[in-house]
């Protein structure tokens, strides 16, 4: 199985169901935790920016997403502002569309205004290879010309492929390849945690 | 749906309602594309696609073009009146000739039916039927069905008259299959010397007069008299064709309230429908056209993730 960017998170169900069970071996962030973790990279990046105007959260689908938005909600409660939140699918960027099969699904890319000469920060739940992130650098600059852009992302498990690094980082959890970091949002999941899954089988 | 697999889209009537489901979703998302600042993805860059049209068409052919072009594939154009089409080659020879220079997709419309399926079976290349004969056009089916669902949220259980020359309309194949497959209830409405037998075969209601045709209709879908196709006189004169099937305001009472008017294109004004209506608030006739990127654009992309291998 070629190594997408995100196997990782985005296609938990479809590789267990691919290739055998998976098994819990380790919590890294239970629910509290996790809150902590996002309200301490909601207060970086305002730190980090000088305050929150100009600033787009951009999330990147599927996880990314409610990430974007937890920091979103967390920069409104400290500072009384509401940061607009974008949505970023980043399949038609993807580096390994010519190696897998069938096609993956594409869904849609929204942006709440033009993001020329704002700050875009990217959010997404696991950087992994740093290719996802390749592909969402690209999208975005198809659709104007950001001030600046910034990566948050809630864990960094490493095993980078490119040259990326992330500007806020929730936990950098050292993991093995054959390792599965699981993401859980609340909002889209019924809970809040990470978790290292094990393939057994 | 674990994902799209056939090398070819040929026709309508091969596929399921989930294969239908999955293009229109993935068109929904490729709409987005055609609005950015940019207009265009790298997904199928390095991909060749080639355009290869026996018969004359601008709009399909453009939509397909542009479609391409978004998706960054590099594109060939071969139409009818240039190149061996014309010079006595035969159909198979000009098909081995492109496949040596290894295409990745063939969008192919041609006046017979079947020589998509022919071309499909020959060569590597995907192929994509833009119109064969009075068979099917299934992409023209596709975006329709998109452009419905849009302002009707869903296809099935939804009423819909089709009206014109049904014989000669490969566009009315292709979505009595999709439409009925999709669970929506259609009648077709024309002249009966432009109504072929066996219609009621295909799950269909036939009606002979226009108002019963779109009685009660949520969808409306007229269909262009093909003046060119007219090498016997079907009926008497244009007037005469458009005061018994043109549509017009008054006998558009007849569909239901908010009922949404298509037309494939190119419209003859004045002869299936009165130019007030064509430009009036319930004619979806141009998103229809916008639509027909987002269709290519879904149909191209999921085909260029199948291998001939692999289909």
């Amino acid at each position: 199985m070629p190594r997408l960017g995100k196997s990782a998170t985005v296609s938990t169900s479809a590789t267990a169901a691919q290739m055998g069970n998976l098994k819990p071996r380790r919590t890294i962030l239970d629910s509290a935790q996790m809150r902590r973790t996002v309200r301490r990279m909601a207060g970086q990046i305002i730190e980090f920016n000088g305050g929150s105007e100009n600033l787009m959260l951009v999330g990147i689908r599927t996880r990314g997403v409610p990430l974007a938005e937890a920091i979103a909600a967390e920069i409104e409660r400290m500072e009384d502002v509401e940061v607009p939140v974008g949505v970023l699918d980043i399949t038609l960027y993807r580096d390994d569309l010519s190696t897998i099969a069938p096609q993956p699904v594409v869904k849609e890319t929204h942006f709440p205004r033009t993001l020329s000469d704002l700050v875009v920060v990217l959010c997404d739940d696991v950087l992994y290879t740093g290719r996802t992130v390749r592909a969402a650098l690209d999208a975005l600059i198809d659709f104007g010309r950001p001030k600046r852009v910034q990566l948050a992302v809630l864990i960094d498990r490493g095993h980078r492929e490119l040259p990326i690094q992330a500007d806020v980082v929730g936990k950098k959890v050292p993991t093995a390849a054959e390792e599965i970091v699981e993401v859980r949002f609340d909002a889209v999941d019924g809970s809040d945690h990470v978790e290292i899954l094990e393939l057994v089988g | 749906m674990s994902g799209w697999r056939r090398k070819d889209l040929l026709t309508i009537a091969d596929l399921s309602s989930d294969e239908i489901e999955l293009i229109l979703e993935t068109a929904e998302s490729f709409r987005e594309v055609s609005r950015r600042p940019v207009k265009k993805v790298p997904t199928l860059r390095g991909k060749t696609v080639v355009n290869l049209f026996f018969e004359p068409s601008t709009r399909t052919r453009s939509s397909f073009e542009i479609a391409e072009k978004r998706l960054s594939a590099d594109t060939i154009n071969f139409s009818a009146g240039s190149s061996g089409l014309v010079k006595g080659e035969g159909l198979v020879d000009t098909a081995l000739n492109l496949q040596a220079m290894n295409p990745d997709l063939i969008v192919i419309r041609h006046a017979h039916p079947g020589v998509p399926q022919l071309l499909a079976g020959r060569i590597a290349a995907g192929v994509i039927n833009a119109g064969d004969g009075a068979h099917e056009h299934p992409t023209q089916a596709l975006l329709d069905a998109l452009t419905i669902r849009q302002h009707k949220k869903r296809i099935e259980g939804l009423k819909i008259g089709i009206v014109g020359d049904i014989e000669h309309s490969r566009v009315v194949r292709s979505n009595i299959h999709l439409l009925t497959k999709m669970g929506a209830s259609v009648t077709v409405g024309g002249p009966r010397t432009m109504m072929p037998a066996g219609l009621g075969k295909m799950g269909v209601v036939v009606a002979h007069d226009l108002e019963a045709a779109i009685d009660g209709a949520d969808v409306i879908m007229m269909l262009r008299v093909q003046m060119e196709r007219q090498s016997r006189a079907r009926f008497p004169s244009v007037r005469e064709y458009f005061n018994l099937f043109g549509l017009t305001r008054e006998r558009l009472k007849a569909a239901k309230r908010g009922a949404i008017i298509l037309h494939p294109g190119p419209m003859n004004r004045g002869v299936e429908i009165a130019s007030d209506v064509a430009d009036g608030p319930y004619s979806v006739i141009l998103e229809q056209v916008a639509n027909g990127v987002a269709v290519r654009m879904a149909v191209l992309y999921l085909l260029s993730g199948v291998r001939a291998e692999e289909a």
